[in-house]
């Protein structure tokens, strides 16, 4: 089913890593959503089972040849689809844009491995560390010990030097550091059931099987507070109509978000995802 | 020194890494959908030539370099040092062989050079574009002799060697393109 789900909501992304657009209106304060992924699950706990939308979402302070502050996103959700059976749908779906394209589907340890990089769900902060300076990244004392963010570096070197033009791939299981709003399967070492999609070195989806349980949400929700603290970042808001939607059941299911400008991007051969967009940052 | 942040990274801004100055060649920025954005840099060493790859945190801050680019006389080598003046205050300066490197083969005195200062001290010197310099030998051109390309070599007066036209005789006054060492035109005498 299709949806339409709100723009503006009452809290901001509590992500550390992205910022959120706030609007002060007559009835107070209210963000630009960064992606509908919170309203879709309320959703899903309302019973309204697969669905998905074409929307727009925002987020501060984002230019680039493959960035927009306003940017497309393709998002949907699949009840009692786990990320594997997410991937295959996927594929499917990029099988109209590049027909007979594989895509290939390693798990990020693999792709360590290829790459001949530290395994990141074993590896000591210290070894991750280690491995950033050699790869160039400069480190102070404070970044040298914030084990999130070596991952969200070697991810990023993984990405570049592991996967580029030419490839097409799933990567998948990561590192419980960086599993969003993704289930952690319970092994050893545990992984996040989280995938993204990376096609010519460009990101062009991030998919979860997701996490459903509002205790372990919650607890995400303060991790992600400590880390905006510790990197001295306004304090999140915390979405406790998600939380009370959770608690009130959601159905197991897997969603993915897929940016439509980058697909395009990549579909036409464009250097930039302004090249596909009627309107030009410059001419808005 | 100024301090600047990884968003105001562009081409052209001179920083320091590890106590060496270097100018950004190329500035990206890598942010993934979920995580930690960065900025991927390539960067010229300004002592060494040598271009780096480097990434910061999207939001850290990173000192200045103290590079000035300034234009100067160049007066005359003593062996071991080059010296250079400051035409305005009449300041002078000296830069060491190794500093002055390749530049060095198109100065005979009096040019007008941008000498870069690091911290106050010469680091680079760069010639003029265009330099005019007299040929001290050169072979006699052999009419028809295709294989060379049409061309033969020429030593100038300061040593440098380039490459001329067959007609090119000895004693004639060049106009060179420092960027290149390539011969321009021939030269009027003065």
């Amino acid at each position: 089913m299709e949806v339409d789900t709100p723009l503006l909501g009452h809290t901001g992304a509590a992500d550390p890593a992205i910022g959120s657009l706030a609007l002060d209106l007559p009835n107070g304060r209210r963000f630009l959503q960064t992606s509908p992924e919170f309203a879709m699950k309320r959703l899903l706990a309302a019973g309204s089972g697969d669905i998905y939308q074409l929307c727009k979402a925002f987020r501060e302070e984002e230019h680039s040849p493959l960035h927009r502050g306003e940017f497309t996103l393709l998002e949907w959700y699949r009840v009692g689809f786990d990320h594997h059976q997410l991937m295959d749908e996927v594929t499917a779906l990029l099988g109209l844009f590049w027909p007979g394209r594989t895509l290939e589907r390693l798990t990020i340890a693999q792709l360590a491995q290829q790459v001949g990089a530290p395994d990141p769900h074993l590896s000591s902060t210290q070894a991750l560390a280690s491995y950033a300076r050699e790869c160039g990244m400069v480190l102070c004392l404070a970044t040298a010990r914030d084990r999130s963010l070596l991952l969200d570096f070697l991810l990023t070197q993984l990405v570049h030097v592991g996967l580029p033009v030419g490839r097409a791939a799933f990567i998948y299981d990561f590192p419980v550091e960086q599993a969003a709003y993704a289930r952690v399967r319970p092994q050893l070492p545990p992984v996040a059931e989280r995938f993204e999609l990376v096609v010519d070195g460009v990101e062009l989806a991030n998919g979860y099987h997701e996490l459903c349980d509002p205790v372990a949400q919650r607890a995400r929700h303060t991790q992600e507070a400590a880390l905006r603290a510790t990197r001295g970042l306004a304090p999140p808001l915390i979405d406790e109509r998600l939380l009370a939607a959770l608690t009130a059941g959601l159905p197991a299911c897997a969603g993915v978000a897929l940016g439509i400008d980058r697909l395009l991007m990549l579909h036409e051969g464009a250097a930039s995802v302004g090249e596909v967009m009627a309107f030009g940052a410059e001419t808005i | 020194m100024a301090s600047y942040s990884t968003n105001q990274f562009k081409p052209g801004l001179k920083i320091m890494i590890d106590g060496d100055p270097f100018n950004i060649v190329e500035n990206e920025m890598v942010k993934p959908g979920k995580g930690q954005a960065f900025n991927r840099v390539r960067v010229r060493n300004l002592l060494t030539g040598r271009v780096i790859e480097r990434t910061f945190k999207s939001g850290d801050s990173v000192e200045g370099a103290d590079i000035l680019d300034m234009e100067m006389q160049y007066l005359y080598s003593d062996g071991d040092a080059w010296h250079f003046m400051n035409t305005a205050t009449f300041e002078q300066l000296q830069a060491s062989a190794q500093t002055v490197g390749e530049a060095g083969q198109w100065l005979k005195g009096q040019e007008m050079c941008s000498v870069t200062l690091f911290n106050g001290e010469p680091i680079a010197i760069t010639p003029p574009n265009f330099v005019v310099l007299r040929i001290t030998q050169t072979d006699p051109g052999v009419r028809g002799d295709t294989a060379t390309g049409g061309t033969k070599p020429a030593t100038m007066e300061t040593g440098a060697v380039v490459r001329v036209p067959l007609f090119i005789e000895e004693g004639s006054l060049l106009k060179i393109d420092t960027r290149t060492g390539e011969y321009a035109s021939r030269a009027k005498e003065e």
